[in-house]
């Protein structure tokens, strides 16, 4: 049952609760108070400044929602534009969903811990604002919808809850960015979501972080996908960040349920990421996969991944492969668990530098080194994945494409 | 052409080419037999500029410069190209993303392709999972987008089927201005007299043999040439004594 109160009372009793694993944040050097920001019309978001404008593209954004099915657009702690442009898909603040629905209480905090850890209770304790997304059964999105959560003042904490549902035999494709403004250096994002992927429903969530050097960064996910439904949940972070941990969960609850997870990680000199992520394989036909391409420039990363197969006639596969080209580490750590007979489940892991061979090979095609190196990068770091709608794969290349330029 | 004078090579401590000389006209093709081990493989990657190949002596000229201690690269911008024999996968690399690649100037990789029976294979990445007579096929491929002046071919006929060996051999004599197209103005012979187009092909079998006219044969024998002669007559011999002749011409020679 839902009881705000309760919910308040279980996060209170988490405050200093630290989180299972990830460097510990003292959440106390950071502002949460609101910071107020107008609504934008649509000929105002397009007037946005242009060096604004270039760092929400990069972030899946655009302003002009041309092939968008609708736009959640979060400054800060305030939403400032949000609007839906296709009928059966609804997109709505969750502030305002928690006031005037009543079915959101049957998603609100059922999937995540409140009292997971600090960073949970934070959220709940002062929640600044969210996405609700949701596509009503049968309806199939045409264009993704793109959600953007922005921040602009320097040394917030923002903040936010967002619930995604996927009804029945619906087709939903969202893209969400997290970005900062130019100017902005420090700051911290806490962000909860939870997914919801009903009976033969498809959903794709391509994320795309563009952060700011000085960022804190722990979003805290749980996706249940329904018998026949299919999640898949893209990420891409090509550019530094001081601090980011997560381990999204899910639980594959229904036959034929099946769950993918892409990642695709560039970590900087100054920069550490702790991510992965955890699939639970609960029913017969249950396919789980998490792919992560992790390339160092003098970053740490540590690449997690964790299969659980609880019942036979299940099928999982974990692939982990780091590129280290300019120091830093990268640490991969892969966990099959299989519970009972007859799982089927795999990995493969290889940490390593760009092989001699295949530069020379370019090289004699008349490539110089350098453009041998970022030839074979960019070959490393595109992935196909299978079921994105080309348009969302197109997003992913040219994050690639852009960050090009800082990786070599 | 390529002038290869008094070359001496190591691969880590082990000398494994022993005062080469070779010379290759333009429009001239030349084959490389030996045994496994000879040094074959080792000459065509000295000649492309692999550095773990260590010139200790002697000089490599192509087109009047010193390439002996060229990058790659700086070699292949000069016309030096080559079939590998096994070349690595490069994962995420489409083979349609490397023929454009290969081309210094826009091409229709389609057309191309469809030459070498490899349409299909434009949008998987490179070598990833080709069998033998694949991975030749892309080289072509590649070779015809890159289009060299100097052509090493490492074995380009082994893992062929006898299907696809015709259209190898075939594309390789085009590559190398084999195919002497009928013009009006000038006599075939003549129109040889006006090839360019140099190579230097390895072979274990000598099918290529039936496609692509020869200039001559060379025997490399322990890190040696010990035979210049007519490629069919070199394949003749070899086939009825093996390669242990070679160790008496050898003897003579020195």
């Amino acid at each position: 049952m839902y009881n705000r109160e309760q919910l308040r009372e279980r996060a209170s009793s988490a405050i200093d609760k630290k989180g299972a694993i990830g460097p510990d944040i003292n959440l106390d050097e950071f502002d949460d108070a609101p910071v107020p920001h107008s609504y934008m019309a649509d000929e105002e978001l397009c007037a946005i400044p242009e060096q604004d404008q270039k760092q929400l593209i990069m972030a899946g954004l655009d302003v002009t929602k041309k092939e968008r099915g609708g736009t959640y657009f979060q400054k800060d702690t305030e939403v400032i534009h949000c609007h839906t442009q296709q009928d059966g898909i609804e997109v709505i603040p969750i502030k305002k969903a928690l006031e005037h629905y009543d079915w959101i209480k049957d998603y609100y905090w059922k999937l995540a811990s409140v009292d997971a850890d600090k960073y949970t209770a934070a959220v709940e304790l002062n929640l600044h604002d969210g996405y609700v997304i949701r596509a009503l059964p049968g309806s199939k999105s045409v264009y993704p919808v793109q959600a953007c959560l922005y921040l602009e003042k320097d040394g917030l904490q923002q903040n936010v809850h967002n619930i995604i549902i996927a009804e029945e035999d619906s087709e939903l494709h969202i893209i969400t960015g997290c970005a900062t403004a130019p100017h902005m250096k420090r700051g911290a994002h806490v962000g909860i979501s939870e997914f919801f992927v009903k009976k033969n429903a498809k959903l794709t969530f391509t994320m795309i972080h563009n952060w700011a050097e000085d960022m804190i960064v722990r979003p805290r996910s749980v996706a249940q996908v329904e018998e026949g439904g299919l999640f898949l949940n893209n990420y891409i972070c090509m550019k530094p960040v001081r601090s980011l941990q997560m381990y999204p969960t899910t639980h594959l609850i229904g036959k034929d349920a099946v769950a993918r997870f892409y990642s695709i990680i560039v970590g900087t000199p100054g920069s550490e990421y702790d991510l992965g992520g955890r699939i639970f394989l609960k029913h017969p036909g249950n396919r789980a996969e998490i792919v992560a391409r992790t390339i160092s420039n003098g970053g740490n990363i540590i690449a997690r991944g964790h299969l659980i197969g609880e019942v036979p006639e299940i099928k999982a596969h974990l692939e982990c492969r780091g590129l280290l080209l300019n120091g830093g580490l990268i640490h991969a750590i892969p966990e099959l668990e299989g519970r009972v007979d007859g799982v089927e489940m795999s990995h493969e892991a290889a940490v390593g530098k760009i092989a001699q061979e295949e530069i020379a090979y370019l090289m004699s095609r008349g490539l110089s080194e350098d453009e041998a190196t970022a030839t074979i990068v960019r070959g490393f770091l595109s992935v196909d994945i299978p079921g994105l709608p080309p348009q969302l794969q197109a997003e992913i290349d040219r994050a690639i494409e852009e960050s090009d330029k800082d990786v070599m | 052409m390529l002038q290869i004078e008094d070359l001496q090579v190591k691969l880590g401590e082990k000398e494994i080419l022993k005062h080469i000389d070779l010379e290759i006209r333009p429009g001239e093709t030349h084959i490389l037999f030996g045994p496994n081990g000879s040094g074959k493989t080792s000459l065509l990657m000295t000649i492309m500029g692999y550095p773990q190949y260590e010139v200790v002596a002697g000089k490599i000229t192509f087109k009047g410069e010193d390439i002996t201690h060229l990058p790659i690269d700086e070699r292949a911008k000069l016309g030096v190209g080559m079939s590998f024999q096994r070349p690595p996968t490069i994962n995420g690399l489409k083979t349609r993303q490397m023929v454009r690649l290969c081309a210094k100037d826009e091409i229709d990789e389609e057309t191309l392709a469809k030459q070498v029976n490899f349409e299909g294979f434009l949008d998987r990445d490179v070598n990833a999972g080709f069998s033998g007579g694949e991975i030749k096929r892309s080289e072509l491929l590649q070779m015809m987008a890159q289009a060299p002046d100097l052509m090493l071919f490492d074995e380009p006929e082994s893992g062929v089927d006898m299907e696809n060996i015709s259209l190898v051999g075939k594309t390789i004599a085009s590559l190398l201005q084999k195919d002497l197209p009928d013009v009006e103005t000038k006599s075939k012979m003549q129109a040889r007299l006006n090839r360019t187009k140099m190579g230097l092909i390895i072979t274990h079998t000598g099918y290529i043999l039936d496609y692509v006219a020869a200039d001559k044969g060379q025997v490399l024998y322990d890190g040696m040439l010990s035979c210049v002669s007519n490629p069919h007559e070199i394949l003749s011999c070899v086939g009825e004594s093996g390669y242990k002749e070679c160790v008496r011409c050898i003897t003579e020679n020195n």
